[in-house]
């Protein structure tokens, strides 16, 4: 008897996970849903453009990019990029962004960190501090409005105030302003 | 900015009431016999200082046309006894043959030649070639590809440079920028063992070449910016197991001092002065790293080395001598032992590693001849020092120097001019030479002919301010900002022949940016080095003069070496490609209008990108 119950048992246990490994998921929610896909490294997305998070808050407050430019110090991100002419990591004061300039990206490469070299900050920095990070290093190459980025700086003056920094123009900038070249 | 456009006034001022003359009679010097060539108008006057050219009387090492490591020989003298190149015919070089290693970033390596085959190492990914030169071109025996992290590039201070390979007993042996030395087998570079050094997630890496002696292949990790505690290790060249491993800072036990250790001087003697140097546990994260070239003494057994810059550079939050890092060590070469230690510039304040090359001469001192190590070091001294009990005979200053003022021959002490000491919140400025120093890691070399060391260095000064340093694990830890310019004169980079027994030069030669590459002497009186722009140069050893020259496809950091080939003729190899510390504004790209881009070099060298592109090629000449 006890025998019977048993294999019964195993055979309902095999035929439960058997079921399971035949399991296909037909409706796995749209592929916007999905967490996972994260943020876009460059300015083509597959079917058009993404509706992206509002970060303004932080790119229009003095206070924020300015602290953002405390913390680019404390954080040692001066260590490898300088005050924007890079050394160690690539210079973000130009108009060259190797995984993009958009907020989110920018974002993503201090979370994340980069393979060929840029370490992850992972649950190192606070959400609001990354923010603050990004919209600091948009100031470095002139992205915000003048009336936001750093007059003034704590150490010693290397470089024009991020305030006086004319707009780069980044390639995957959108719409892509026309350009005049010196005459 | 400023400072360095007022620099560069005063130079073209100073030329122009005395230097013309001299500059003009120079160049009709140089035309005349090789019919004056267009490029040789750049050649500056070489200016005599009051050194002396007198044979060596010491015995050099047996030279047998190859180059099987970076140093030439054990002593460090670069010095090749080939002379079918001579100051006569070099004029006539021409290029044989050339091979690219696919990287364009900073090319640091020594090529090194051994039983007809040449091994270059390229920066990361750290390939290494083996070139057979029995065949024409030189074609590509095999390759070695090691696959290192490319998370090593972000734990690299200064590019993604390698020093070379060594050669040993029929084994080829490297390091790679993630930490990792490997042995090949010379002839097939088949993987012999490969072991795990440097831990790039505390931010340390390998750029050294490293030296064997008999059964032991010593490697150091760099990594000074980056909160790393330095060491050199000793490897069997059998199997790569760690023999010994000898830190910088911490406990004797650690750094290998015991019984054997005998200093020079009082300050040095006690008791883990490698913990007690610093502040609380601050020697866990101190530095003292062991990046540059080794030297072997086969009479006493003796291996020398100098260890790296303390850490962080701002030197306020580190009271304290900060042992052992900025000096000088001399070891056993079978167990490690410190035999004695001598510290250049203790409790630094500027970033001056102490790695430079220790070049090691028999010299008459007072009437006796001395077993000595002579050195260069980044602080603007050039230190002549017994190297059996580590007393320092003379330290003589050969570039301007705000900083310091002479080095107490009874104490040892460096003696310095606070008034120039990097402050927290302050900027100091004209502080010469800078944080790379009077001479960063290009190697000199030593002609026995002339008696004359050929050293390539810098003439910086700088403006900083100190900061606040947080250590970050894998991230950099320095907490200074600064911005370099030329010094006195305006020319950025010297090559200078030091006659070492009366303390003189005996001639320079400026050039516009740091000379960045190392020098090599020949017996046919020659001295190699090459430019950042790209010029790889032949000067006369006895004059200075230019006798040949050749653009390469990219600035030279590199370090020039030369060997007899299977057909019996003499070849000089070099590297060209831009980068290291001041050169990775070309070769990483980088934006000069922030004058501490590169960590201070942007302001210096806002024009490099403008007169070289990044590049990879080894050059190879010879007589036609």
């Amino acid at each position: 008897m006890n025998t019977i119950k048993s294999t019964a048992i195993v055979l309902c246990i095999c035929a439960v996970t058997a079921c399971k490994r035949e399991h296909r998921v037909f409706d796995p929610g749209s592929s916007g849903s999905q967490i996972a896909n994260g943020i876009p490294l460059n300015e083509v997305h597959a079917g058009g453009p993404l509706s992206v998070p509002d970060h303004g808050p932080y790119e229009q407050s003095a206070y924020a990019v300015g602290e953002g430019k405390r913390l680019f110090s404390a954080f040692n991100c001066v260590g490898c990029h300088n005050h924007g002419g890079g050394g160690i990591g690539p210079a973000l004061m130009d108009a060259k962004w190797i995984y993009g300039s958009h907020p989110e990206q920018i974002y993503s490469s201090i979370v994340q960190g980069r393979p060929n070299g840029m370490p992850s900050f992972a649950g190192k920095i606070p959400d609001y501090q990354v923010w603050e990070l990004v919209a600091y290093v948009r100031s470095l190459s002139g992205q915000l409005p003048a009336d936001v980025a750093p007059g003034r700086s704590d150490e010693i003056q290397v470089k024009k105030a991020e305030q006086a920094k004319k707009k780069e123009h980044p390639p995957d900038e959108s719409p892509q302003p026309i350009q005049k070249g010196q005459p | 900015m400023s400072l360095q456009k007022m620099n560069w006034t005063v130079h073209f001022s100073k030329m122009s009431a005395g230097a013309i003359a001299p500059l003009l009679a120079s160049v009709a010097i140089v035309c005349i016999p090789l019919g004056c060539h267009k490029q040789l108008q750049n050649v500056e006057s070489p200016a005599g200082t009051g050194g002396q050219i007198h044979a060596y009387t010491g015995d050099m090492e047996k030279d047998d046309g190859q180059w099987v490591r970076a140093t030439k020989d054990y002593a460090n003298t670069r010095y090749s006894s080939l002379d079918q190149i001579n100051t006569g015919n070099a004029s006539g070089l021409k290029l044989a043959w050339t091979f690219d290693t696919g990287v364009p970033r900073g090319q640091e390596a020594a090529p090194i030649v051994v039983n007809n085959t040449m091994y270059v190492v390229a920066p990361w990914p750290n390939k290494l070639f083996a070139l057979d030169l029995t065949k024409p071109g030189a074609p590509l025996k095999w390759s070695y590809d090691p696959n290192p992290s490319p998370a090593a590039k972000g734990e690299a201070c200064c590019d993604w440079v390698n020093r070379g390979a060594v050669y040993a007993d029929g084994k080829i042996i490297y390091n790679t920028l993630d930490g990792f030395t490997i042995a090949l087998d010379a002839n097939s570079g088949k993987l012999l063992w490969r072991t795990h050094l440097a831990d790039i997630t505390k931010g340390e890496t390998i750029t050294m070449a490293p030296m064997v002696v008999r059964d032991k292949v010593f490697v150091g990790d760099s990594g000074g910016e980056y909160g790393v505690r330095g060491w050199l290790a000793a490897l069997s060249t059998k199997d790569g197991k760690v023999v010994w491993q000898a830190y910088s800072t911490g406990p004797d036990k650690e750094v290998l001092i015991g019984s054997k250790f005998k200093p020079y001087y009082a300050k040095d003697k006690g008791t883990d002065l490698g913990v007690k140097t610093w502040p609380p546990d601050a020697w866990r994260i101190g530095g003292g790293t062991v990046w540059g070239f080794l030297s072997y003494d086969p009479a006493s057994n003796l291996i020398y080395y100098g260890t790296a810059n303390p850490g962080p550079w701002n030197p306020e939050v580190r009271p304290g001598d900060n042992k052992w890092t900025s000096g000088v060590f001399a070891r056993d070469a079978d167990t490690g032992e410190a035999v004695w230690f001598y510290q250049m510039s203790p409790h630094d304040l500027y970033d001056w590693d102490g790695i430079n090359e220790n070049i090691l001469l028999d010299l008459p001192i007072q009437g006796s001849t001395r077993k000595v190590l002579v050195r260069a070091d980044r602080n603007g001294f050039m230190y002549v020092i017994d190297r059996n009990t580590g007393q320092v005979l003379s330290a003589t200053p050969y570039v301007y120097s705000t900083t310091t003022t002479g080095v107490d021959l009874q104490t040892g002490d460096l003696k310095r001019d606070l008034s120039k000491a990097p402050k927290t919140g302050q900027e100091i400025r004209n502080i010469c030479p800078t944080a790379p120093g009077a001479k960063d890691w290009q190697p000199s070399s030593f002609s026995p002919r002339t008696g004359l060391l050929y050293v390539p260095h810098e003439n910086m000064c700088a403006d900083e301010e100190a900061e606040e340093a947080n250590y970050i694990q894998g991230t950099p830890y320095v907490g200074v900002t600064d911005r370099f310019y030329a010094g006195p004169g305006g020319n950025e980079g010297e090559l200078m022949a030091w006659d070492p027994i009366n303390g003189k030069k005996v001639w320079t030669i400026t050039d516009k940016y740091p000379l960045w590459s190392g020098t090599l002497a020949t017996a046919g009186d020659l001295v190699f080095y090459g430019t950042m722009e790209g010029w790889f140069r032949a000067a006369n050893a006895r004059t200075g003069q230019t006798v040949w020259q050749f653009k390469t496809g990219s600035g030279i950091i590199g370090q020039p070496v030369t060997y007899r080939g299977p057909d019996g003729k003499q070849y000089v190899a070099i590297l060209s490609g831009i980068g290291g510390w001041p050169g990775a504004i070309v070769s990483g790209d980088l934006d000069t209008r922030d004058s501490n881009a590169a960590a201070g070099w942007g302001g210096a060298l806002p024009d490099l990108k403008s007169v070289t592109t990044p590049g990879g090629t080894l050059y190879v000449f010879a007589l036609p």
